[in-house]
């Protein structure tokens, strides 16, 4: 697979502070990749540095096996498309002309740059004027903006921040559309519930460095997080402390109907069996640890290995 | 098209969509024709005095006014799309931005440009009719250098107000610096001059003060186009600057230009390293 971005070694500093560290991290060809951190972890940074719109202080960035502020950075950045955190675009003009106009800037023939509206679900406020419109629909501008003349990387920051949980949907539904087109989508976020199904690795970053990055089975069986079992049954009598015994397993409630624990990912199947074993048990629920606990796990790793 | 170019049109849109345009158009044309009117009051004459009279009143009127209306035109230019987020998202597109700057500063001229011939051009030719002086080609052309340097005097405001804009980084902090620029140029800076030329009086300093007016735009246009008339230098005071250069049109007019390019230059070189 061709690496479409790579970071080698990347450091960025302002003054004596450091907004990246050492990140090394590549984005394939046809990939989704979540970047994840809290506010001021360098997920902003880090695409301004694949943007080209500031150099690394150290390290390298490449883009398409070339630098995204040199000679060949106006080609790059036609085939880049770009949603800014906060953008809220121009109030006087109407959304089509705002459109226009970054069509214009980028090149962009009128006919290419048609439906691109109607895809975001802008078609019907396309000629009000964006001072009208509500921060969702800000976002889907951008959106469209972003998707201007079919690029094949997308760098998407924030871009479900401050949406309804309907309008978040939608993101997802254009961003599936997207991955089944095999584009590249970088996505930085730290709202973090739902977006596991609609992308394909995650990268954590943390106080500029990089915490962990990898596919979510990698990260999970990296982490060792605990499964969770719910389990449901009738069982006046039965003494699961005993019964579970050769797992290191932790219970969380017990009585005698439910029974809820949490035990090593590699036991799984031990563990299943021997609650299948047991005839009065009705309903097993096996939980996989999720991105949240996992970059809550990662980032408390982290803090604890930086605090003195 | 140009990158330059469809920077400049959408600005240039957008003065005539915010009726920044007409505003300024119709607030010209104002006063032109109003000073002209009323011009020849204090001598006791009601009705439409001369261009030549109009001119000289209207020059020092266009001294506060235009560099307050270029200043308000364009000092949120670049600290106003950095609130917006489309400053950083501009720079993502194939766009020096030497040309954002360079397309905006040419939307933003055209529009000074465009209000200040309508806006005068139109009263002038009221005037000329109604005092009868349509057919004095020496006065339409000092009409017509009145425009010129009146347009050069606001396009060098709106690179000053770049500066302004591309140093700050909130919108508020540009208003207020351009209100000192205002200030400092319109009036703190002509207070200072009469206060050398008092202190200096009778000294050598009278010969090479008037020369530190060509530090001030405003001061330029006022020379430039209050020396163009025989009658207004005796009563401006004027005739007390007797140097050459000060009264040449031509070379006020290359110093008011280069007054306009140089505030560009620092405004671009300050954009260009600028941190976003």
């Amino acid at each position: 697979m061709n690496s479409v971005v790579e970071l080698q070694q990347v450091e960025k500093r302002y003054g004596n502070i450091y907004a990246l560290e050492n990140i090394t991290l590549s984005l394939n060809e046809g990939e989704i990749l979540g970047l994840l951190g809290h506010n001021g972890a360098g997920k902003t940074t880090t695409m301004k540095l694949i943007l080209g719109v500031i150099s690394a202080t150290a390290g390298s960035v490449k883009l398409f096996d070339k630098s995204p502020t040199g000679a060949h950075a106006d080609t790059l950045r036609r085939n880049m498309g770009y949603l800014p955190e906060n953008v809220s675009f121009y109030n006087q003009l109407s959304g089509r002309e705002v459109l226009d106009y970054f069509a214009e800037l980028k090149g962009i023939s009128v006919k290419a740059r048609n439906g691109l509206l109607e895809r975001v679900g802008l078609n019907d406020a396309a000629d009000r004027r964006v001072k009208t419109y509500s921060k969702g629909m800000r976002q889907r501008l951008g959106l469209a903006q972003a998707l201007l003349g079919q690029p094949s990387l997308l760098l998407l920051d924030e871009p479900t921040a401050g949406l309804d949980p309907a309008a978040t949907n939608e993101f997802y539904r254009i961003l599936d559309e997207l991955r089944n087109q095999g584009s590249t989508v970088l996505l930085s976020s730290h709202v973090l519930p739902g977006i596991e199904k609609h992308i394909d690795r995650v990268a954590i970053l943390g106080k500029g460095k990089l915490l962990a990055n990898g596919t979510l089975h990698e990260l999970s069986r990296q982490a060792q997080l605990p499964l969770t079992f719910h389990v449901r049954g009738m069982w006046p009598d039965m003494d699961w402390h005993k019964q579970l015994s050769e797992y290191d397993i932790e219970f969380q409630h017990v009585n005698g109907q439910r029974l809820e624990l949490n035990g090593p990912l590699q036991s799984k199947l031990d563990i299943m069996r021997s609650l299948l074993a047991v005839p009065e048990v009705n309903d097993v629920e096996v939980i996989h640890p999720t991105l949240d606990s996992l970059y809550a796990y990662y980032n408390k790793k982290n803090n604890r290995a930086t605090s003195p | 098209m140009n990158a330059i170019l469809i920077v400049a049109r959408k600005e240039f849109r957008d003065g005539l969509r915010n009726r920044w345009v007409l505003a300024i158009t119709l607030v010209f044309a104002f006063l032109a024709i109003g000073l002209a009117y009323f011009g020849g009051s204090a001598s006791g004459i009601v009705g439409f005095t001369s261009l030549a009279t109009t001119i000289v009143s209207l020059a020092s009127l266009a001294i506060f006014l235009i560099p307050l209306i270029a200043l308000l035109l364009a000092y949120d230019s670049i600290v106003g799309e950095e609130e917006q987020g489309t400053l950083l998202l501009l720079l993502t597109y194939p766009l020096r931005r030497t040309e954002l700057l360079t397309g905006k500063f040419i939307g933003h001229a055209a529009i000074m440009a465009t209000s200040t011939v309508l806006g005068f051009g139109v009263a002038a030719l009221l005037i000329g009719i109604l005092s009868d002086e349509l057919y004095d080609s020496e006065l339409w052309q000092a009409f017509a250098f009145f425009i010129l340097t009146a347009t050069l005097l606001g396009w060098a405001f709106i690179a000053m107000a770049y500066v302004t804009s591309v140093v700050v980084s909130e919108k508020s902090r540009a208003t207020g610096i351009t209100l000192v620029i205002w200030f400092w140029f319109v009036l703190i800076f002509d207070l200072i001059m009469l206060g050398l030329l008092v202190i200096s009086s009778g000294g050598g300093g009278g010969r090479w003060l008037p020369y530190l007016m060509l530090l001030n735009p405003t001061d330029i246009f006022r020379l430039a186009n209050l020396s163009g008339f025989e009658a207004t230098r005796n009563y401006t005071g004027l005739a007390q600057v007797t140097s050459e250069t000060l009264t040449d049109p031509t070379i006020l007019t290359f110093i008011l230009v280069l007054w306009v390019i140089i505030p560009l230059l620092l405004a671009i070189w300050l954009f260009n390293h600028r941190r976003v």
